[in-house]
């Protein structure tokens, strides 16, 4: 049941990217290109987002507990520190360059769209870099329970 | 834009968001994806392991689903080869690094008000925005 649910919730996040057509960088790019042929089809998809999920936070307030679980887990830091700076802008410049952010480029994977696997392949090697990088134990310390 | 287009990008929007609230309400946890593959892949994150990796294949199966079924998706890449690699690798360090990225901040932060998140938000729009303003408009077609 547990897991069952989990799969139920990344089957709407991936019909979400299909549906909304985030998993399209084009359309991502032109979201992006304020200054150009603005295409504002993605304030949509962020705006449709933030009614079920805000209401599900307000609801959470009221509950003890999750239905499937022994606590929430949701991060409680406030602090705005240095890792989280530099990570939000290398992760803008990333998205800025190509138009995939890593929900819609997993779900390229079943495009069939060879970019996508390229894209996901470099993501993860990031993502290893950073995970097995000496240095991360400094870079970390900062935050260390303002993981989201 | 045409009338009805933003029919599509809502619909999306509510289905991602719907993803997001059953995920807290029922297992307590931020559905943020770069959150979600670093701790199924053992690569650092936190919370269950068999439930991120659940969350992100029925990710890859709705995605199959809804393409199949709903709408055929367009994935139109412009980027050249290495830069698909550079923004990757941007992207998968910076999502670590700065905690989220545009689920985990961007839809599950927000909706949170939560002050790190709305910064990160702002802060990965607008590179991403300036990012496109140089390469489009200051030295064209990248």
């Amino acid at each position: 049941m547990r897991l069952l649910i989990a799969i139920l919730c990344g089957v709407l996040f991936g019909a979400g990217m299909i549906v909304s057509d985030m998993v399209n960088p084009a359309r991502v790019l032109a979201f992006l290109d304020v200054t150009g042929n603005w295409d504002p089809a993605l304030a949509f998809v962020m705006g449709g987002a933030l009614i079920p999920s805000g209401l599900a936070y307000l609801m959470h307030r009221r509950m003890h507990a999750p239905m499937l679980a022994k606590d929430f887990a949701i991060p409680t830091s406030r602090r705005i520190d240095r890792p989280l700076i530099g990570g939000a802008v290398l992760f803008g410049l990333g998205w800025g360059l190509v138009g995939l952010c890593p929900g819609p480029a997993l779900a390229s994977l079943t495009t069939g769209a060879w970019q996508g696997v390229v894209f996901v392949a470099a993501m993860l090697a990031g993502m290893a870099v950073f995970h097995f990088f000496p240095a991360r134990a400094v870079v970390v310390q900062g935050a260390p329970h303002g993981r989201t | 834009m045409s009338t009805l287009s933003f029919i599509w990008p809502l619909t999306g929007g509510l289905l991602i968001g719907a993803s997001a609230g059953l995920f807290l309400l029922m297992h307590g946890r931020i559905a943020g994806i770069s959150g979600l593959m670093a701790s199924g892949l053992r690569l650092g994150g936190s919370g269950p392991r068999d439930l991120s990796l659940g969350f992100l294949g029925g990710l890859l199966g709705g995605a199959l689903l809804a393409g199949a079924l709903i709408r055929r998706p367009e994935v139109i890449v412009t980027s050249s080869l290495p830069l698909l690699i550079i923004g990757g690798l941007l992207v998968g360090f910076g999502t670590r690094w700065g905690s989220g990225c545009t689920s985990g901040h961007g839809v599950c932060g927000i909706a949170r008000l939560s002050p790190r998140s709305l910064a990160a938000t702002a802060l990965f729009m607008g590179t991403a925005a300036v990012t496109v303003f140089v390469t489009r408009h200051l030295i064209g077609g990248m």
